[in-house]
C-alpha cells in the first residue's frame, strides 16, 4: 500500500498513495481488473444465503474466496460458494475493501491556474456561501417550527394568512442580493469576453472523437487523440492515474502569454472544456467561436469534451502542456523539422511490409473507433470494412472513399486528416488485412497523384 | 350534501370497455396516473442500467452506443411519460371536484388525449429494437447529432413526440375550459385552490411550447428527409438555431413538470399545519410570474454556444430575477408552517421534503444562471445534480404526496400509514444518496453523458449508484402500498386529514363515480 507512482505535476496533488475516506470501505468490482486485486484482503457481503433462506452478512478472505478472470472478453467470475456467485453475476456489488494505488477525492472547482480560473471560483464560493446563508436561515425557521409547532406538543394553529409588510420585504431583500451577485459576475464575464491582443491563436477544431490543434501563423498542426489503452478502459489491465485523461500529442502552450483559441467543428457540436484554466466553449459546425486564456503557472491541465458527440463522447480528453517561453519555442521548431521529415516520406519508396506496419497503426488510431479493430464495423452506422466491395474493389474508388469521406453519413474526409503516407499505409492495411487479400499496395505517390488531380 | 346521492345515475360500464371508451374525468385519471407509474418503472430500469454502468470506471455492462440510448430513453421517457401524464391524471381527477364541476368540459377529446400516449410511448420503446437502436444523441438531441448524424429510428422519435404534444395541448386544452367555464356558482378566480390555480397556469403554458417543439422536430424532419438545411451548416444553417427553438420550449417545460407540484403542496401544507395558506394572493402572482419570466430565460442553457456578451449578461440577469418569485413561494410555505399545529402523515412529509430538496435545487439554480461560473458547471453532473433534485424530490415528490393525500378520497381506503412512512423515508434517503454526490463529481470535472470516467470521480460515482437502487427498490413498496389500499386497506372516513378544507372533500368517500351532478354553491361549506 505504499506503492509510489510518477505522476505528471499537476495531477500529483489529487493522486494520495493512501486514502481515508469513510466510504472507501465500499469500494467494490473496482479493482478486478487489477493485477494486484489478490492482495486485497477483506471482502464483505450482504449475500441471500440460498441454503438457510435468509440473508446474512459475510466477511471473507482470500482463503475462502476467489474470484478469477478466465477469460478476455468478459469477467467470468468463480466463487467457491454458489449463493455468492449468482450475487455477483447479478449485482457486482461485492464490497471491497482495497489497498490500490488511490486518486484523492476532489470535492470542489478547482481554483485553476489562470487569473480568470481564479475570479470564477471566487464567484462560485460566494454565491455558494451566499445560498447557503440563505438556506441555514429559511430551514432553520422551518425545522424550528417543526420541532415547536407540533400537534403532539400542544401547539394550536394560529390563523393569520398573509402581511404585506412582510411580503414585500422578503421580495425586496432577495433583489438586493441578486444585484449584489450581479455585479462580480458581470465584470468576470466581461473580462472573458475580451479575447483582443493576444499573443498566439490557436484553432481548435472539434473532430468525432479527436481534438485538431492548428498554430495560426506557424504551420504546425496536429490530432490529439486519446490515449489509454483498449485493455485498462474494459478492464483487463491496471487503470493509470491519468486514465481517460491522456492524449498522445498533448497541446503545448507557453506561459504568461495570452492565448486566443478560436473552436469550430468539423461534424457535431463538441466542448472544449479544461477546468483548470475555466475555458469552456462549445465547437460548433460552420460557425467560430473564440475564448483565451493566459497560464500563470507552467503544468500539464487536463479537461475533457463536454457536449454529447456521440458514441465516443467519454473518449477525446484534453491535455494541455503549459511551459516556459524558451521551452515552447524549441518545441515548435521540433514540430516543424518533424514535419519537413514526414513530406519527404511521399517520394521514399515505401515496401509493402513498411506500409502494412504504419497502416496496422494508423488503422488503430483512427479508423478502429468506427470500423471496429477487427474491420467488423458496428452496422448500420459504420460498415464493415472486412469483405467490403469498395475495399476489395479498384484502388482509386478506395482511395477517393477515404481521401473524401462520406461527410453526410458520418465517414470523414481523411484527405484533410492524415499525411499522404499515413493514407496509403492505411489503406494498403484494409486491402490485405482479415478476410481481404488483394495482394496489391497503393504507395504515397498514388495517393499524392489522386489528390493532385482532384 | 344530499345532492350527491347518484340513483338516477349509472355506474361504470363493465369490463375493457370501460377504461376504452370511458369519458369520466375520474377514470380518464386513474388510467393517466397507471400509465405514468409504469412509465416511472421502465424510465426507472434504465436509470438502473446507466448507474450499473457508473457503478465503477471502465465499460462493463454496455457498449457506449447503447449507454447513450438509455440516458437519452431515461430522460425522454420520465419527462414526457411519467412526470407529465401524472400531473394530468392529477388534473383530471382533482379539479373537477376542486370547482365543483360534475367532469371536464370536453370529455370525449379527454379519452382522446390519453389514449394517444400509449401509442406514442410504444413506438418510442419500439425503437429499441430497430436497426441502429433507439435515439442516442441525448434527450436535448441537439442538432446536426440528431439529425445529419442519427440513427434511422429518429424518424419515429419525431412522430412519437408529434403525438405526445398533440396529447398535451389538447389535454391544456380541456384544462382551461374546464376551470373557466365549469366553477361552482359563486367561486371567483381567486377563490380557487392553489392546485388548480397552478394547473390552470400550466396549461397556458403547455399551448404555448408544445407547438415550438412540434416545430423543432419538425425542422428536423425536414432536415433528415426533404433536403432542407435549418440546422446543417454546410447548407447555410445553423446549428445553434436548434438550441433556440429548442429551449424556448425546454424552459417553460421544465416549470410545467414542477408548477402542479408548487399547488399540490400548497394544498397539503395548510392541512396538515391547520392553518390558512399563508400570502395566497401573492402565491398566485408568483406563479404567474415565474411562468412569464420562463420565456425570457431559455439561453441560460446555452452560455458556452458562443453568444454575444450582452446576450449572456441579459439571460444572466432574467433568469437570476426568477429567484425572487421562488423565494417567495418558499418563505409563503415556511410562514403557513410557522405557527401551526403539525402532524407529519405522509403527505407531510413529502411535502416538506418538496421544500427542502426543491430549495437546494432552487439554489444550485441560482448558482447555475451566473453565466462565468456556469461555463464552469455546464454540462456536468453539477446540472444533472440540480436538475434531478428539482424534478425527482422535487416534481416527484410533489406527485407522490398528492396521491397520499387524496387516495383516501379517490378509492375510500386509508392506506397504511406505517408502510408510508417506510417509503418515505427510504425515498429520502435514496434521493439524497443518488443525486448529492453527484454536486461534487460534477464540480470536480466530470461531464455528464459518459459511460466511463476518470479515477478521481470512482467513489462519488459508487454512492450515486448504490443511491440510485435504493431509491429505485423503494419504488416498488410505493406499488406495494398502492395495491394494499386499493385491495383491503381501512375504509377511510369522510375527511381523512382534519384540517383539510375545499370542495373536493365535501362529496362521501370513495368519490362517487358521478359527482357534483348538481353544483354545489360555493361558500356554503
Ligand atoms: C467517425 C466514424 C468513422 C471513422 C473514424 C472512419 N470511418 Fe470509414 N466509414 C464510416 C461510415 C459511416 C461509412 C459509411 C459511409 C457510407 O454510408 O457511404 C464508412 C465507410 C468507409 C469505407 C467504405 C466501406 C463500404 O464498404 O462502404 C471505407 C473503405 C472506410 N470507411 C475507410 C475508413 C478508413 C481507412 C478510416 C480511418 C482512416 C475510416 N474509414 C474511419 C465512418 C467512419
Ligand atoms: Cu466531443
Amino acid at each position: 500500500m505504499t506503492e509510489n507512482i510518477t505522476v505528471p505535476s499537476q495531477m500529483q496533488r489529487r493522486i494520495i498513495p493512501a486514502r481515508l475516506s469513510f466510504f472507501r470501505f465500499f469500494k467494490a468490482l473496482n479493482y478486478l481488473g487489477y493485477p494486484d486485486w489478490q492482495k486485497q484482503t477483506i471482502l464483505i457481503f450482504l449475500v441471500w444465503d440460498w441454503k438457510n433462506k435468509k440473508k446474512r452478512p459475510i466477511l471473507r478472505t482470500k482463503s475462502n474466496f476467489y474470484l478469477q478472470r478466465a477469460t478476455n472478453d468478459g469477467c467470468t467470475i468463480r466463487c467457491k460458494e454458489n449463493a455468492m456467485c449468482r450475487l455477483l453475476h447479478l449485482f457486482s456489488t461485492a464490497l471491497v475493501l482495497t489497498p490500490a494505488p488511490l486518486v484523492a477525492l476532489e470535492f470542489n472547482m478547482p481554483a485553476g491556474v489562470t487569473d480568470t480560473s481564479q475570479s470564477v471560483f471566487n464567484l462560485h464560493m460566494t454565491i455558494f456561501y451566499i445560498c447557503l446563508v440563505i438556506g441555514i436561515i429559511v430551514f432553520g425557521i422551518m425545522f424550528w417550527s417543526i420541532f415547536h409547532h407540533r400537534k403532539s406538543k400542544g401547539a394550536k394553529a394560529a390563523q393569520f394568512h398573509g402581511s404585506v409588510l412582510v411580503e414585500v420585504i422578503w421580495t425586496l431583500i432577495p433583489l438586493l442580493i441578486l444585484i449584489a451577485m450581479a455585479i462580480p459576475a458581470t465584470t468576470t464575464l466581461t473580462d472573458m469576453y475580451d479575447a483582443t491582443e493576444s499573443d498566439l491563436d490557436i484553432q481548435v477544431t472539434g473532430h468525432q472523437w479527436k481534438w485538431h490543434y492548428k498554430y495560426i501563423g506557424e504551420d504546425v498542426d496536429f490530432f490529439s487523440i486519446l490515449a489509454t489503452s483498449r485493455e485498462e478502459i474494459e478492464n483487463r489491465k491496471q487503470k493509470n492515474p491519468n486514465y481517460l485523461l491522456e492524449v498522445d500529442n498533448a497541446l503545448v502552450v507557453p506561459t504568461n502569454k495570452k492565448i486566443r483559441f478560436l473552436f469550430t467543428s468539423n461534424d457535431v457540436i463538441h466542448s472544449w472544456w479544461v477546468p483548470d484554466l475555466a475555458v469552456k466553449k462549445d465547437a460548433i459546425p460552420g460557425f467560430i467561436n473564440e475564448s483565451w486564456t493566459l497560464i500563470n503557472e507552467p503544468g500539464t491541465y487536463r479537461g475533457q469534451c463536454a457536449e454529447l458527440c456521440g458514441k465516443h463522447h467519454a473518449f477525446m480528453p484534453i491535455e494541455v502542456k503549459a511551459v516556459p517561453e524558451v521551452e515552447y519555442l524549441a518545441w515548435l521548431d521540433a514540430q516543424k523539422a518533424s514535419k519537413l521529415a514526414a513530406a519527404g516520406a511521399v517520394d521514399k519508396d515505401w515496401s509493402k511490409d513498411e506500409l502494412m506496419a504504419a497502416g496496422a497503426s494508423v488503422y488503430e488510431k483512427n479508423c478502429a473507433v468506427c470500423h471496429q479493430a477487427d474491420g467488423s464495423g458496428l452496422p448500420p452506422a459504420f460498415p464493415p470494412l472486412n469483405g467490403s466491395a469498395i475495399v476489395q474493389g479498384d484502388k482509386t474508388g478506395h482511395m477517393q472513399l477515404v481521401i473524401n469521406g462520406r461527410q453526410e453519413k458520418g465517414m470523414p474526409a481523411f484527405g484533410a486528416q492524415l499525411s499522404v503516407a499515413d493514407i496509403a499505409a492505411v489503406i494498403t492495411y484494409e486491402r490485405n488485412s482479415w478476410d481481404n487479400q488483394t495482394g496489391d499496395m497503393v504507395s504515397p505517390a498514388e495517393v499524392q497523384s489522386l489528390m493532385d488531380s482532384q | 350534501m344530499s345532492t350527491h346521492t347518484e340513483a338516477g345515475h349509472h355506474g361504470p360500464a363493465k369490463g375493457i370497455s370501460r377504461w376504452i371508451l370511458t369519458t369520466n374525468h375520474k377514470d380518464i385519471g386513474t388510467m393517466y396516473l397507471v400509465f405514468s407509474l409504469i412509465m416511472l418503472f421502465i424510465g426507472g430500469s434504465m436509470a438502473f442500467v446507466i448507474r450499473a454502468e457508473l457503478f465503477q470506471p471502465g465499460l462493463q455492462l454496455v457498449m457506449p452506443e447503447f449507454f447513450n440510448q438509455m440516458t437519452t430513453m431515461h430522460g425522454l421517457i420520465m419527462v414526457f411519460g411519467a412526470v407529465m401524464p401524472a400531473f394530468v391524471g392529477l388534473a383530471n381527477w382533482q379539479v373537477p371536484l376542486m370547482i365543483g364541476a360534475p367532469d371536464m368540459a370536453l370529455p370525449r377529446l379527454n379519452n382522446l388525449s390519453f389514449w394517444i400516449l400509449p401509442f406514442a410511448f410504444s413506438m418510442l420503446l419500439a425503437t429499441l429494437l430497430m436497426p441502429g437502436g433507439a435515439p442516442d444523441f441525448g434527450w436535448t438531441f441537439y442538432a446536426p447529432l440528431s439529425t445529419t448524424y442519427a440513427p434511422p429510428s429518429v424518424t419515429f422519435f419525431i412522430f412519437a413526440i408529434h403525438m405526445m404534444g398533440i396529447s398535451s395541448i389538447l389535454g391544456a386544452i380541456n384544462i382551461i375550459v374546464t376551470i373557466f367555464n365549469m366553477r361552482a356558482p359563486g367561486m371567483k378566480m381567486m377563490d380557487l385552490p392553489l392546485f388548480v390555480w397552478t394547473w390552470l397556469i400550466t396549461a397556458f403554458l403547455l399551448i404555448a411550447v408544445m407547438p415550438v417543439l412540434a416545430a423543432v422536430v419538425t425542422m428536423m424532419l425536414m432536415d433528415v428527409h426533404f433536403g432542407t438545411s435549418f440546422f446543417n451548416a454546410a447548407g447555410g444553417g445553423d446549428p445553434v438555431l436548434f438550441q433556440h427553438v429548442f429551449w424556448f420550449f425546454a424552459h417553460p417545460e421544465v416549470y410545467i413538470m414542477v408548477l402542479p407540484a408548487f399547488g399540490i403542496v400548497s394544498q397539503i401544507v395548510p392541512t396538515f399545519a391547520r392553518k390558512p395558506l399563508f400570502g395566497y394572493h401573492s402565491m398566485v402572482y408568483a406563479t404567474a410570474s415565474i411562468a412569464i419570466l420562463s420565456f425570457i430565460v431559455w439561453a441560460h442553457h446555452m452560455f458556452t454556444v458562443g453568444m454575444p456578451l450582452v446576450g449572456e449578461l441579459f439571460f444572466m440577469y432574467s433568469t437570476m430575477l426568477i429567484a425572487v418569485p421562488t423565494g417567495v413561494k418558499v418563505f409563503n410555505w415556511v410562514s403557513t408552517m410557522f405557527r401551526g399545529s403539525m402532524t407529519f402523515e405522509t403527505p407531510m412529509l413529502f411535502a416538506i421534503a418538496f421544500i427542502v430538496l426543491f430549495t437546494i435545487g432552487g439554489l444550485s439554480g441560482l448558482m447555475l444562471a451566473i453565466a462565468p461560473a456556469d461555463f464552469q458547471y455546464h454540462d456536468t453532473y453539477f446540472v444533472v445534480a440540480h436538475f434531478h433534485y428539482v424534478l425527482v424530490p422535487g416534481a416527484v415528490f410533489g406527485i407522490i404526496a398528492g396521491v397520499y393525500y387524496w387516495l383516501p378520497k379517490w378509492c375510500g381506503k386509508m392506506y397504511d400509514e406505517k408502510l408510508g412512512q417506510w417509503h418515505f423515508w427510504l425515498s429520502f434517503i435514496g434521493v439524497n444518496l443518488t443525486f448529492f454526490p453527484m454536486h461534487f463529481v460534477g464540480l470536480a470535472g466530470m461531464p455528464r453523458r459518459i459511460p466511463d470516467y476518470a479515477l478521481q470521480f470512482a467513489d462519488f460515482n459508487m454512492l450515486t449508484s448504490l443511491g440510485a437502487f435504493l431509491f429505485g427498490t423503494t419504488q416498488l413498496l410505493f406499488v406495494y402500498i398502492l395495491i394494499k389500499t386499493v385491495r383491503k386497506g381501512k375504509p377511510a372516513p369522510q375527511l381523512p386529514w382534519d384540517g383539510a378544507k375545499g370542495l373536493e372533500w365535501t362529496v362521501p368517500t370513495p368519490a362517487p363515480y358521478h359527482t357534483f351532478a348538481t353544483p354545489p354553491v360555493f361558500g356554503d361549506k
